[in-house]
């Protein structure tokens, strides 16, 4: 038992120090009739070589970037993660550590959170943000309820075209708290309504929340919806799945946006089967004291030295309880440690040349595959890196045609709307090259034919 | 300050005496701290750390509406610069491969390489959640598999692996409990927890809208079926507690207890953080618990990466099946799909599946271990923890006489020379030990809670207590040590106060 290093000899040497007789005898506690008189029935114990080889056998069954090509988005994203990341997190100093509950021998941690933060503020154009949260849409729940703190109103306006997953964790956390959740419809643009949000908004309105970009790749004009919310009271909660895109994109802080969320996955991290990413968390200063999740500070020791430790802390569940803004304990601590290397190598001009990537790559395909005979763009609002396209014909069996040249083409949207039955969510990132795109657009045609 | 800076540790900080070297752990006690200041002020116009390839297609331009000029603020550096900068920082943390982290209730066991390995295959950290199932079930497999694992553990009928962390899961957890209650049509307002539950207990109460009832353990710190059978009534909807509790015993009445809660109409949630005492042991399903969480970085050894990413998957019995998140993975015939067509279900808890790798590495463990090996290593964990008591009672308070699970909790009683906990959690630094978990639990004045886990050596326990015992004489002899410690670490006692009173969470460079 190659983790446990125990020998026959030291068992015996504690049990005589402790003073019992045997194992068993530790357990006096656990009466014997709830004790388990059985073997677990579970695979016998494998060998290092055993388990890698089984793990690869399961790893053979999955499409990935290196067995197809893939034009998969819709809340995760295939961006390069260079080399730089994998290696700096592989130090065990970073990810075997705890959460930094004792600051003089976590400033490793602790520091990185702090850029981090600052980071993530530069970003989104905001004043303060936490040091994460699981993932974009619980981050986005998060939002809502401190949204209803902040207000004391109980009506929500959530736009339709917000990423669904989004929509209905946060229906998940406000199930059982007297929130009202009203949906926000979009124009043939894809973008929000803002006739149909002036008859909504009224004073008992805490919050409306829209994607940006939104679920169809559309990009939402935010400021005469951060207007008309603030003229009712009410904060404007933008929730970001796509985080690439704040490289191309003016930031929601600066359009008025009151918090902004989103998903972090696109820094650094592989797609993972959809986890774990890090939900991002950011507010305007006057609000920090109701914002959920854990903080980093700046502080100085006795000598005057500059470090950092976790604070505000009088927020959360393990001072308060009951009383707390949130029950967040683990929050994604390696992951921001991803985004934060990845967005320091980037850096100033870097994101933004990922992003004009993105941008031109996607706008590339959409205007190719929209040319097509019998396809087209339902939306007409500008899109970042993946766009909605409306396909002929019976989409399974264009997607199987797709399937068997190795490309993944899309996300059906029939999945979320059953009035979606003909439209393809297609995402194109830096990592896919102007070749693939044209094997796509070819495909695509030829499968329709 | 200049980046190449190095200043020697033991800066400021009184010598030890000769009697007290000796004593001392030497492992990551020496050696030079590095300097580092922030990422931004290696910031030099125009460097850069990224290449990317040329733009293969035209360039397109953003309406003037929608474009960004600039990312105000965001660092410009090398490549070079980017390593060093987290190489250094990362020389200022203690991980669990530094050295021994007997952190009570976080369960810091070892984290077996193999497990990083089989996350970074490319066929499953490359594997796009949006893949069709059939191309995905490798994935779907080794999910499904975890939850027959978890349930089999764990005495459960059914688990969902989508929660993110402990936390999650208890959220989740409680949705349920809730759900529960109103498709009886019942509106119930109360959730019981012990003062000798886990902190977000009472939390993720408040965040379901449930009243939270704070029950007292009383002296023998477990629950006493006629204190719950007390406070039952029509209006609780569930008990909420941790077995073995914040104190590292087991809950002995649990059995009992369960059936009043049930005979009253309730359900009993299970806080599984202490998991790690009762693998093949005994089987919170099998004691009468409705609901638990897993904390698959605790109990099954995945890394906690300076606080996350974790995985909380829950485990219900078969009347609360309905409600699981959705989408679930099931199995069709030898093909794995996710079936999201679940009409009472919560809903979603997060976006997509849950922290597949995560679960991965927790696969990658139990397949290494087997039944077997899991048995063995609650019991090894529970060993060590008792060896621990065994050598430290005479000299720390213990509070509690019921024998010690995986974790045993002192006190500071009987530290002398003005000496508290924190005063004693700083010394142990100095010692080369990461402090255990302190002021918790609640109910324990001073609290010292260790937890050892199955992992760490004799030679490794009987180090780390000559350490707690020579710090208690040092409280005696010179307490200062213990007052000013730490003095072998990049920065000394930080100014927490401060910190809290104006906080500065964010750099702005100086005018």
């Amino acid at each position: 038992m190659r983790y446990i290093p125990h020998t026959d000899d030291d068992v015996r040497q504690m049990l005589a120090t402790i003073g019992v007789d045997s194992v068993t005898d530790l357990f006096v506690e656990v009466p014997e009739a709830v004790r388990l008189d059985r073997p677990l029935e579970l695979p016998e114990p494998m060998s290092e070589s055993q388990v890698l080889a089984e793990m690869k056998r399961l790893a053979a069954q999955n499409a990935t970037t290196e067995t197809h090509t893939i034009f998969l988005g819709g809340g995760a994203y295939n961006h390069f993660i260079p080399t730089v990341i994998d290696q700096l997190i592989s130090r065990s100093e970073f990810y075997t550590a705890y959460t930094p509950y004792q600051p003089e021998i976590s400033q490793g941690t602790l520091q990185a959170i702090y850029e981090y933060q600052t980071l993530i503020c530069q970003l989104t154009g905001m004043d303060v943000s936490n040091a994460s949260m699981y993932d974009g849409a619980s981050a986005c729940a998060e939002a809502v309820l401190m949204a209803a703190r902040a207000t004391r109103r109980k009506k929500m306006l959530l736009a339709a075209s917000l990423h669904p997953e989004y929509r209905e964790t946060v229906a998940t956390y406000c199930r059982h708290l007297d929130i009202e959740l009203l949906d926000l419809p979009y124009l043939p643009s894809g973008r929000i309504d803002q006739a149909a949000l002036a008859t909504l908004l009224d004073t008992e309105t805490a919050a409306v929340v829209a994607g940006y970009p939104n679920f169809f790749g559309v990009i939402e004009e935010l400021a005469p919806l951060a207007a008309a919310a603030h003229q009712v009271g009410a904060l404007l909660v933008t929730a970001v799945a796509e985080p690439v895109a704040l490289g191309q994109i003016k930031s929601p802080g600066e359009l008025g946006a009151d918090i902004v969320v989103g998903e972090g996955q696109s820094f650094g991290m592989p797609v993972s089967y959809g986890g774990p990413g890090v939900g991002f968390f950011a507010a305007r200063q006057k609000t920090v004291r109701s914002m959920p999740g854990r903080l980093v500070g700046a502080t100085r020791d006795k000598d005057g030295r500059t470090g950092y430790v976790l604070t505000l802390a009088t927020r959360e569940q393990h001072i308060r309880r009951e009383k707390a803004t949130s029950n967040i304990c683990s929050n994604q601590g390696l992951c921001v440690l991803m985004a934060t290397i990845y967005l320091s190598l980037l850096g100033r001009r870097g994101l933004r040349e990922v992003a004009a990537q993105n941008l031109a790559k996607a706008e590339y395909a959409k205007q190719a595959i929209g040319a097509l005979p019998g396809f087209s763009i339902p939306f007409s609002g500008p899109t970042f890196n993946e766009f909605v396209v409306e396909v002929p014909g019976d989409i399974d069996v264009l997607l199987l045609k797709l399937e068997q040249q190795q490309i993944l083409a899309g996300l059906p949207l029939k999945r979320y709307d059953a009035t979606m039955e003909q439209r393809l969510l297609i995402c194109v990132t830096e990592q896919n090259s102007r070749e693939q795109i044209d094997i796509l657009v070819e495909a695509l045609k030829g499968a329709a034919a | 300050m200049s980046q190449t800076e190095t200043v020697t540790r033991l800066n400021n900080c009184p010598p030890p005496t000769e009697a007290e070297r000796a004593t001392i752990n030497r492992i990551g006690t020496g050696g030079l701290a590095l300097r580092e200041k922030l990422i931004f002020e290696h910031s030099v116009a125009g460097r850069q750390g990224y290449s990317l390839p040329a733009l293969d297609v035209p360039a397109v331009e953003l309406p003037e509406a929608l474009n960004r000029e600039d990312i105000v603020g965001f660092p410009e550096v090398s490549e070079v610069d980017v390593v060093r900068h987290f190489t250094r920082l990362s020389t200022w943390n203690y991980g669990l491969d530094s050295g021994f982290y007997p952190l009570g209730s976080c369960t810091m066991k070892y984290n077996p390489k193999v497990n990083e390995a089989a996350a970074r295959l490319p066929g499953m950290s490359g594997c796009h959640p949006h893949t069709p199932e059939h191309l995905s079930q490798g994935a779907l497999g080794l999910m499904f598999e975890l939850q027959q694992a978890l349930a089999e553990i764990s005495g459960f009928d059914a688990v969902t692996l989508q929660p993110a962390a402990g936390a999650h899961g208890e959220l989740a957890g409680v949705q349920m409990i809730r759900a529960w209650h109103q498709a009886q049509g019942r509106s119930r307002k109360k959730i019981l927890i012990p003062d000798t539950a886990h902190g977000t207990n009472p939390a993720t109460a408040a965040l379901c809208g449930y009243q939270v009832v704070p029950i007292a353990s009383g002296e023998s710190g477990i629950l006493s079926a006629a204190t719950v059978a007390e406070y039952m009534d029509d209006d609780v909807a569930a008990l909420m507690v941790t077995n073995p509790n914040t104190l590292g015993l087991f809950e002995s009445n649990i059995r009992t207890i369960c059936d009043i809660v049930h005979q009253g109409g309730g359900l009993v949630y299970c806080d599984g953080a202490n998991l790690n005492a009762l693998m093949g042991i005994a089987r919170p399903g099998d004691l009468g618990m409705d609901v638990m969480h897993f904390n698959l970085h605790k109990t099954f050894s995945t890394p906690h990466g300076g606080g996350g990413p974790g995985a909380g998957p829950v485990g219900v019995t078969e009347k609360l099946i309905p409600f699981l998140p959705k989408p679930l993975v099931v199995s069709d015939a030898g093909q794995y799909r996710l079936n999201f067509d679940r009409p009472q279900s919560i809903g979603r808890m997060r976006s997509f599946y849950g922290n597949f790798g995560i679960m991965l590495r927790a696969w990658a463990y139990i397949l290494t271990m087997g039944g077997a090996g899991l048995k063995h290593a609650s019991e090894m964990a529970v060993l060590n923890a008792n060896y621990i008591r065994a050598r430290l009672e005479d000299t720390y308070h213990l509070p509690y006489p019921n024998r010690s699970l995986h974790e045993v909790v002192f006190s500071d009683k009987q530290l002398a020379g003005d000496c508290h906990t924190l005063d004693l959690a700083k010394r142990l630094i100095d010692y080369g030990y990461h402090p255990p978990t302190i002021y918790f639990p609640l109910v324990v004045h001073g609290a010292i809670m260790i937890e050892p886990t199955e992992t760490e050596s004799k030679e490794v326990l009987d180090e780390f207590c000559d350490a707690m015992l020579a710090i208690a004489r040092e409280a005696d002899s010179h307490p200062e040590l213990l007052l000013q410690a730490p003095g072998l670490t990049a920065v000394g006692r930080l100014d927490e106060t401060a910190a809290a009173r104006k906080p500065q969470l964010c750099y702005k460079p100086a005018e």
